[in-house]
């Protein structure tokens, strides 16, 4: 197992180092020089050769990007241009916002995906499976923003159930910080959820028809003991995948539910970054997301070697 | 069994020839009926909108602003006074307009691509760990790090949306090219000597139709939802060319009293990609042979 690990770990190393030189290569393709445009419109030509110095634009491209993966590596991600701290300390307090609505995200969205896709393959073709399947088609046709308006508006404008925008931290209680996450997760849960139960229903479908589904019914065993002990631990592999895949979509998610929601996480700052043309922000979100997607993947891969012992690399 | 009639068909060339398996689909699929016919009214929508407004979609009226829905104003009007109906139909023509286009730039570019790494081991190293590279980023992430830098247009909007989707074409096509090159056929144009380009363009390229389109359809629909959520966001297309996404963006500050700014044009766009979903679904289910056995 732990050389297995440390296989796909070395694996992951030509895909990391990738995602690095696309992240640094993204400023370098504007049209233009990169310290005018770093420098602002009111800038003079002093304050340009200022940032271009400090930045270290007049060195050759690959002396900057060691310099650049030379920080990174000591942890150090870089300045922001527009309010001069440090990258990290502006990351630190946004973590539990944006992790805590992704993990309650993923929750309700296995939550309501998985029960939809087992009764839907259970039911093949029946009026309950057609209606769970349109609700999966809908459900990741609707765009995440759209989806947070609609929430706000039923649920916390015609009916005060919730509050509209703002986070609360659960230093401050676990009710009110679970009751501000709870529109902008279901928002986010929503198109995950189809997607998941999409992906239970078909791999439930095809356990369903194995031989030892027939075996076990034949013995007498009830129906939901069949689909519950038999048939869905059979088919978790593909429905851990599907998790996995929508990590990379639940930040996607977080940078608009955070704007509609005004929950000052991740996605907000590197909103924020884009709109104030805050580069060195915008690379550093990149690169963080890029590799804890890689992990996650990693962490997934090795999952599966666990859940299904069949798997031997 | 189809699936190897549709091959031999393909083969034989002819557009007609490939056409025949998808319209036979659309008869056979009531919810990829329902798509199309969804999607064709939406594209008449797009394409005679001008003709269709009965005022102008950028006309400020500002002692008209934010008016609940009523017979003069379908869908009420914004915070400027301008009408939400003539901007949600004039707004269709960007979101189509971008979806079509991405799909078919990610397409060609993604077959090109695709046809080379499948059978160019060298290249596939290289490229393959690029397009993993690209992958790697969550896709709005990577499209709103490339607006900040290139300045929000049409034009970026969808260039943006063609680098962070060609890799997803990519990988479909690839799969198939590895699958095709092992087959008789190819071993039988290689055995009497014809050119691997002939091959390539001649023998494989035709054969990953099927995938291509079907992934060229999801591609289409994901497209647009990038695009809203960019226009929302502010780094999408410029506020003077009125698009769902843009449109819903404005209406944000408004959602508490004026709810109709946001819903409408976010009901049409989830009707839009809905339909084209329902299409792709049908699709691959005609023309995937993996998923055609399921249920």
């Amino acid at each position: 197992m732990s050389t297995y690990i440390l296989r796909r770990l070395l694996a992951s190393l030509p895909v990391i180092f990738m995602v690095g030189v696309i992240t640094f290569s993204i400023l370098h393709i504007a049209p233009g020089d990169p310290a005018v445009l770093m420098a602002g419109e009111e800038a003079t030509p002093e304050d340009v050769e200022k940032m271009r110095q400090a930045l270290g634009f007049d060195r050759p491209f690959y002396v900057q990007f060691g310099v650049w993966v030379g920080n990174l590596l000591r942890g150090d991600l870089g300045t922001s241009i527009f309010s001069k701290h440090s990258i990290a300390s502006l990351m630190a307090p946004r973590l539990q916002p944006t992790l805590s609505l992704g993990l309650i995200a993923i929750v309700l969205s296995v939550l309501i995906g998985v029960p939809m896709g087992v009764v839907a393959a259970a039911y093949v073709g029946s009026f309950t499976d057609r209606a769970a399947m349109i609700f999966a088609v809908l459900g990741f046709s609707v765009p995440v923003f759209w989806l947070g308006f609609i929430f706000i508006w039923l649920f916390a404008v015609e009916i005060r159930l919730f509050p509209a925008v703002g986070f609360v931290p659960i230093s401050e209680g676990i009710l009110p910080f679970l009751r501000s996450l709870t529109l902008p997760a279901l928002a986010n849960a929503i198109p995950f959820s189809a997607l998941v139960a999409r992906m239970t229903r078909s791999t439930m479908i095809e356990v369903l028809q194995e031989d030892y589904v027939r075996t076990a019914r034949a013995k007498g065993l009830s129906g939901f003991v069949v689909i519950m002990r038999h048939a869905l631990r059979n088919a978790s592999i593909p429905i851990v995948t599907v998790v996995g895949l929508v990590f990379a979509a639940l930040v996607s998610g977080a940078v608009v539910t955070e704007t509609v929601f005004a929950i000052p996480g991740l996605g907000r700052l590197l909103v924020d970054g884009v709109v104030r043309r805050d580069y060195p922000i915008v690379q550093a979100m990149l690169m963080v997301t890029a590799v804890a997607y890689v992990f996650v993947n990693l962490i997934i891969d090795v999952f599966y070697a666990y859940l299904d012992p069949r798997i031997r690399y | 069994m189809t699936t190897t009639a549709n091959r031999t068909m393909a083969q034989s060339g002819g557009l007609r020839a490939r056409l025949r398996a998808p319209i036979r689909a659309l008869r056979r699929n009531p919810n990829m009926m329902l798509g199309g016919a969804i999607l064709v009214i939406v594209v008449i929508i797009a394409i005679f909108s001008p003709l269709m407004t009965r005022t102008d979609p950028a006309a400020l009226s500002p002692f008209e602003r934010l008016e609940a829905p009523s017979a003069t104003h379908w869908f009420g009007t914004d915070h400027l006074g301008r009408d939400v109906f003539d901007r949600t139909l004039v707004g269709s023509r960007i979101s189509l307009l971008v979806g079509f286009t991405v799909g078919i730039v990610t397409s060609v570019f993604g077959l090109l691509i695709g046809l080379i790494t499948g059978y160019y081991r060298r290249a596939d190293n290289i490229i393959m760990r690029f397009m993993d590279g690209l992958m790697a980023f969550p896709s709005l992430l990577l499209a709103l790090a490339l607006i900040a830098v290139l300045g929000a247009s049409v034009f970026n909007v969808i260039l943006v949306i063609c680098v962070v989707d060609t890799p997803r074409m990519v990988r479909v096509v690839r799969g198939a090219v590895l699958s095709l090159r092992e087959q008789q056929f190819v071993e039988a144009a290689n055995a009497i000597g014809t050119p691997t380009w002939r091959i390539m363009l001649r023998h494989i390229a035709p054969n990953t139709f099927a995938p291509v389109m079907v992934q060229a359809t999801f591609i289409f629909a994901l497209a647009i939802i990038v695009e809203a959520n960019l226009s929302f966001l502010g780094a999408g297309v410029p506020p003077q060319t009125p698009s769902w996404g843009n449109i819903m963006g404005e209406g944000r500050t408004y959602l508490q009293i004026a709810v109709w700014v946001t819903f409408f044009p976010g009901l049409f766009l989830s009707f839009s990609v809905l339909s084209i979903n329902l299409v792709g679904d049908g699709l691959r289910d005609t023309l995937d042979p993996r998923f055609s056995r399921r249920a």
